[in-house]
């Protein structure tokens, strides 16, 4: 029954995401990779769409990775899935433990799982990085490097220095998209 | 007396009927994240309409940030409480993820007749590589946003070494332990230095004389790390946040 599967792992996602947006995809990559739904490149696509589009993008990626599984249904159960646990949790807040976040303990925990989010952003990015620019994924797995990849890296970088350095502030995601797009079409057109 | 409570009924619907619609409207309008949301909640519910006064505002996005699940959909079911309780959250809740649900369902019908195109096919190459920048990017700000104490520190470094050790190696270690473990571990130091304290107090009846104040100074080098993290835990969990009312107990104890 793929869609209870999709809304059990989703709502197991949306249960223990901190760390906002990029928290839970580091999650969801876990979980999409290790059930086989789909190739770490295919995610990346929808990451990026679920970026460009409104809504928040945790929400997005369940939605499109549900649709990807199961259609209309299974995006619904994904989507329901994720969300569910932080309704109940708001409410409960909201509505009777006022304090909760208060408590001592409560901080500390909180507290010990903030580094282990930094962490966890900052190692998929890694992994994802040696994937895309070595195409490497695992020892044994051999690996190919992928010159267009580091030089559309670069030129983000670049991208990002630039507008800081101009606009005084970072260039939004949609646009860096756009600009990592546009290289892309031109740089792998490139026969080499 | 059944007028009254019709009148109330109706009331009461209006309300959901308002909340639908404008956290439809915000649903489809927040792109680049809940903090874009955030703002155009302030503007309707507290500058606006006053269903939410400024410091519960402050106060909701404080929890919001807190609680798991994204900082946008938390704030929606927070208002929606709020302003028209247990239904009004659903509502709110259900029409902030509508339009986008809409929206995703319907690119993903299409998207992979989309990606057999040669160049949207390299144009989604280059994209990955944006959206590993953008990962990073985020990664990197929260590492320079986190308080380098001893406690942050490790946890970190324990973290990532193991994603990307397991990842290498192709261990299956699911991410949701990391969690749980990092999670366990706060509250395991903040148990420990509470029992400390306890300990130390029990020892010392009396705050005055020489002999305690000596004690206490001797004490002090050896015990800062820990106190140091535990408040700088709290801190880094205020980053932001104005959290009002009675804090912590520890808290009252540190101000010396």
């Amino acid at each position: 029954m793929i869609c209870l599967d999709l809304f059990l792992i989703f709502l197991k996602v949306g249960a223990v995401s901190f760390g906002g947006g990029y928290g839970m995809i580091s999650l969801i990559r876990d979980e999409v990779v290790s059930h086989g739904w789909m190739s770490e490149e295919m995610l990346m696509n929808l990451i990026a769409v679920s970026e460009s589009t409104p809504g928040p993008i945790a929400v997005n990626v369940a939605t499109f990775v549900g649709s990807s599984q199961a259609g209309v249904l299974g995006a619904l159960c994904a989507t329901v899935g994720v969300v569910l646990p932080s309704f109940f949790i708001i409410l409960l807040i909201a509505a009777i433990l006022r304090n909760l976040l208060k408590y001592a303990g409560v901080q500390a925990v909180l507290g010990g799982i903030r580094p282990g989010i930094v962490a966890m952003v900052l190692g998929t990015g890694l992994t994802m990085l040696l994937s895309t620019v070595l195409g490497f994924s695992s020892f044994g797995q051999g690996m190919s490097f992928d010159w267009r990849a580091l030089v559309i890296l670069v030129l983000l970088v670049v991208a990002l220095f630039v507008f800081k350095k101009w606009r005084k502030h970072e260039p939004s995601p949609i646009l860096l998209i756009l600009i990592a797009a546009a290289c892309g079409m031109g740089l792998y057109a490139i026969p080499i | 007396m059944q007028k009254q409570k019709e009148k109330r009924e109706r009331a009461g619907l209006r309300r959901l009927l308002v909340l639908a619609l404008s956290f439809l409207k915000i649903g489809l309008f927040t792109f680049g994240g809940g903090y874009a949301m955030i703002a155009l909640i302030q503007k309707e519910f507290v500058a606006k309409k006053k269903w939410v006064g400024e410091e519960e505002f402050l106060d909701m996005v404080a929890i919001a940030e807190s609680t798991p699940g994204p900082l946008a959909i938390n704030s929606a079911t927070y208002i929606g409480y709020k302003a028209g309780g247990v239904w009004g959250a659903a509502v709110s809740t259900l029409c902030v993820c509508i339009p986008a649900f809409l929206i995703i369902y319907l690119i993903s019908l299409f998207f992979d007749a989309f990606l057999q195109l040669t160049l949207v096919n390299y144009a989604f190459k280059g994209i990955q590589v944006a959206v590993v920048f953008l990962i990073l990017n985020a990664g990197w700000k929260m590492l320079k946003q986190m308080k380098k104490n001893a406690f942050n520190l490790i946890l970190f470094c324990g973290v990532f070494g193991c994603l990307v050790g397991f990842s290498v190696f192709a261990v299956d270690f699911s991410t949701l332990f990391y969690i749980l473990i990092c999670g366990a571990c706060g509250l395991a130091v903040y148990l420990t230095v509470l029992v400390a304290k306890r300990r130390k107090a029990r020892s010392e009846p009396t705050m005055q004389g020489n002999a305690a104040l000596s004690e206490k100074t001797k004490d002090v080098p050896e015990k800062t790390e820990q106190n140091g993290s535990v408040e700088e835990e709290t801190d880094a969990s205020r980053q932001g946040e104005p959290q009002k009312g009675e804090r912590t107990p520890e808290k009252e104890g540190e101000s010396k």
